[in-house]
């Protein structure tokens, strides 16, 4: 099954030879990753989706937070994170061209076909050129696997397709299960409240707030 | 900022004179390493500092050293190398510490910042290539990040579960100046540990489960001497009469003439040992990583046995064999948690001392002990001295003059790799914590020799013995040369059958005895050991071998002693891999030998 992990990890060379050499290690095929800079400084955050028995994400978890360079680590399910990803798409439409296959859209008419795709999809057009255009996309993997399948099915010729990989947040003010457990949110998680005994772990019902109860993966 | 400097008294020193200063402050008296040009700047500045350098012949054994003294001592064991070919030949050592987690500290010299990655001479990214077999590794270029950088290494190292950490620094650090500030350069507290399977009722399922047990087993690892948790494990075994069987790191945590002791797990375990695992109902794993060396196939392990896996290393658990229960943190300290929490059993004694006398074994025990059958009848150390010399009888023999001695307590021993090491296992009773050192996960041929310099050189008051085959002993046999240079005074005992003997009984028992390039041709290890200015001796009769054993141990030198044993001797029991750990090789009864002792 898919795993997503979401890794807060120092800013330093080499870290993300670290992360990907644990998977390589481990064997386990990645299936994306994303790297940027997180609200903390000197600290980037990584999401990282990868292919695993559905028993190895508790060891990948643990695998990730024995690298020196981890700050932080959690996996999150798809109904307690918001999951999106960035594509851009390249189609062959427009006035030049032509092509000799049936039924294949072309010339002008090919592009308002792509705008009314794009429309449906909440796609947005970024680029026009006289044989092709370009379209960014932002959603959930199935939303923009769902315009790619559209568009080959109207026979449109896709040229070019790039993919920045699923980023995933945690819903709610709820950050990390790590954190919060070793009580060090240092102001990314809010510190459990003070009461009589020991406060029990949230569940996944209380994380996820009830008024997006089984929240489709596209908006 | 050098006037803010001088008004604190902080002195400016070069990178080189840093890394001496830091490692002194972090308590380090000796290194192993060998120098080179990209390190220079670091020797240069050694004679300054109250640390003693060992001139090893080859950097693997410069590693080997710093392994040896730190499981010999609880400490950091320190290796330094140069640059390039320097640092390469550290790898074997430093993989033999992860997979053993010993922690030790490599530092290397490398070519200056501006050259990196420039392919210049001896450059090599040896951050890159240890990144896999290092708990971290670090790069330096920047002076003023040497004492930091160092002291975050120390603290990697022994932090959770310990391990190796290199630090790789560039000639222009090294030469470069900066303020040293030894306190100031201190790292901040290490993250600690997420409780990942942390459910506050971890405990209390653990007591459910240990109070239900029927038929427990415990499982002691590494763990206990790395935690130093010999005293928690005695008082738990013994508050609920729970038998212990020890991994091969694990001898030494439990003293092997109390009752509760079963003896080594595994591969080479003794039959009843492995018999009382897999018939367990609760098995308590302390500080081990159930290795597929002690588990035989995972599909048939204890198949009826409840799992509590006490460990520091939460990537461990569920690794290999599902846990019911993980107690994640430190194994005294979870001990010291537990213990008072487990009900005792009735008429269980609480001492070690009323476990002597007057003490009734449970009916698990009397299973467990009627599990032995005939094994000591096969026991090859119990058969009548055919004039054959046997391995098995000179590991027996060294433990017995030991404790003759009255040394027992006081002997490390230090083995390599291969039959010798199963046998040492299997015949030295060790009943002291840290008085075995061998390489257990990575089993690297050529370990002893040099790990034995370095536990020497951590306790010296102690009794040092190698005990290596005759081919391990050849992969590192130039340290004799480092022990002559060092005045250091260990015994060698090379048990020499004229084959790489593990290999030759795989070939024997899996390979239709081909024994395609396992024979092996050895120079006279006396005369070798000549060469070196150490003595030696040559034994093949079992009369000679406690009379020999005490000379080497008296001589107050460095003694070899070349035991010509039988070529084609087995270690059994065995389990073959694949197989399941009940399912085992026993000593062979078809022997001649064996049907004579039956026969009587």
């Amino acid at each position: 099954m898919l795993h997503t992990f979401v890794a807060l990890v120092q800013d330093k060379p080499g870290v993300l030879t670290r992360v990907a050499s644990l998977f390589r290690r481990l064997s386990i095929n990645i299936v994306s990753l994303t790297v940027g800079e997180s609200e903390q400084p000197d600290t980037s955050r990584m999401t990282i989706v990868c292919e695993a028995p559905e028993t190895a994400a508790d060891r990948i978890r643990a695998s990730l937070y024995k690298l020196e360079i981890t700050v932080d680590i959690d996996e999150v399910g798809r109904s307690e994170a918001v999951i999106r990803e960035l594509c851009l798409i390249k189609v062959a439409a427009g006035p030049s061209v032509g092509d000799h296959r049936k039924d294949a859209p072309s010339g002008l008419h090919s592009r308002s076909h792509v705008f009314e795709l794009a429309n449906v999809f909440r796609a947005r057009v970024v680029d026009l050129a006289p044989e092709s255009i370009m379209l960014e996309m932002t959603g959930g993997t199935s939303k923009i696997e769902g315009l790619i399948q559209v568009l080959r099915e109207s026979g449109y010729t896709i040229l070019e397709v790039s993919r920045t990989g699923r980023m995933a947040m945690r819903r709610g003010k709820h950050t990390s299960r790590v954190l919060q457990a070793l009580g060090q949110a240092n102001g990314i998680a809010s510190k459990p409240k003070p009461g009589p005994g020991p406060k029990p772990k949230p569940t996944a019902a209380e994380i996820i707030p009830s008024e997006f109860p089984n929240l489709p993966d596209e908006d | 900022m050098a006037n803010k400097s001088q008004s604190k008294n902080i002195p400016t020193l070069t990178g080189a004179e840093i890394v001496w200063a830091t490692l002194a402050g972090e308590g380090v008296s000796t290194v192993f390493g060998y120098p080179g040009g990209a390190i220079l700047p670091v020797y240069d500045a050694l004679r300054k500092f109250p640390i003693h350098h060992v001139l090893v012949r080859h950097e693997q054994g410069a590693a080997h050293m710093a392994d040896g003294y730190a499981r010999a001592s609880g400490r950091v064991g320190v290796a330094v190398a140069t640059s390039g070919p320097g640092a390469t030949n550290l790898v074997t050592g430093i993989a033999t510490a992860m997979l053993d987690s010993v922690p030790i500290v490599c530092i290397t010299g490398q070519v200056s910042s501006k050259l990196l990655g420039s392919d210049a001479f001896q450059e090599i990214d040896i951050t890159g290539i240890t990144l896999p077999i290092t708990k971290h590794n670090f790069l330096v270029s920047r002076v003023e990040d040497i004492a930091p950088t160092i002291r975050k290494a120390f603290q990697i190292a022994v932090a959770g579960r310990p391990g190796p950490v290199l630090v790789d620094i560039t000639k222009d650090a090294q030469q470069a100046s900066a303020p040293f500030d030894f306190a100031a350069a201190a790292p901040a507290p290490h993250r600690p540990h997420p409780m990942l399977r942390a459910e506050t009722n971890s405990i209390e399922q653990a007591i459910e489960l240990i109070s239900a047990a029927k038929r427990p087993v415990i499982l002691a690892g590494h763990g206990v001497l790395i935690s130093e948790a010999e005293s928690q494990l005695l008082a738990f075994a013994e508050r609920r009469h729970i038998p212990v069987a020890s991994t091969l790191l694990g001898l030494g945590a439990f003293p092997t003439g109390h009752p509760l002791a079963l003896g080594m797990m595994g591969m080479h375990g003794e039959s009843w040992v492995n018999n009382a695992i897999q018939q367990s109902d609760l098995l308590l794993a302390f500080g081990m990583r159930f290795d597929d060396r002690v588990t035989g196939t995972l599909a048939t392990y204890a198949p009826h046995a409840k799992k509590i896996h006490v460990e520091i290393d939460p990537a461990e658990i569920d690794k290999n064999v599902r846990a019911d229960v993980a107690l994640i943190g430190d194994l005294g300290k979870v001990l010291d948690k537990l213990l008072p929490l487990v009900p005792p059993l009735d008429r269980v004694p609480h001492s070690s001392q009323s476990y002597r006398d007057g003490w009734v074994p449970t009916e698990w025990l009397r299973e467990i002990a009627a599990m032995k059958g005939d094994a000591s009848v096969r026991d090859i150390i119990n058969l009548p001295d055919n004039g054959h010399l046997y391995a098995a009888h000179v590991i027996h023999d060294i433990w017995s003059e030991a404790k003759a001695s009255g040394r027992l307590a006081q002997t490390i021993i230090v083995t390599d790799v291969g039959q010798h090491q199963m046998w040492e296992a299997q015949y030295f009773r060790h009943d002291t914590p840290r008085t075995l050192i061998t390489s257990g996960g990575l089993g690297t041929m050529g370990f002893a020799l040099p790990a034995a310099i370095g536990a020497k050189f951590a306790c010296p008051e102690k009794d040092v013995w190698v005990i290596a085959g005759d081919g391990g002993f050849q992969m590192t046999a130039a340290e004799l040369s480092t022990i002559q240079q060092e005045h250091i005074s260990i015994n060698i005992a090379v048990i020499n059958n004229g084959f790489l003997g593990m290999v030759r009984q795989w070939q024997e028992i899996f390979y239709d005895k081909n024994y395609e390039c396992t024979p092996i041709l050895s120079p006279d290890f006396v005369l070798l050991a000549a060469a070196h200015g150490i003595a030696g001796t040559h034994v093949a009769k079992r009369s000679d071998v406690i009379p020999t054993v005490t000379r080497a141990r008296t001589s107050g030198h460095p003694f070899l002693i070349n035991f010509q044993v039988e070529k084609e001797d087995g270690v059994y029991p065995m389990i073959a891999p694949g197989s399941a750990l009940h399912e085992m090789v026993r000593r062979p009864a078809a022997d001649p030998l064996i049907e004579t002792s039956e026969a009587e």
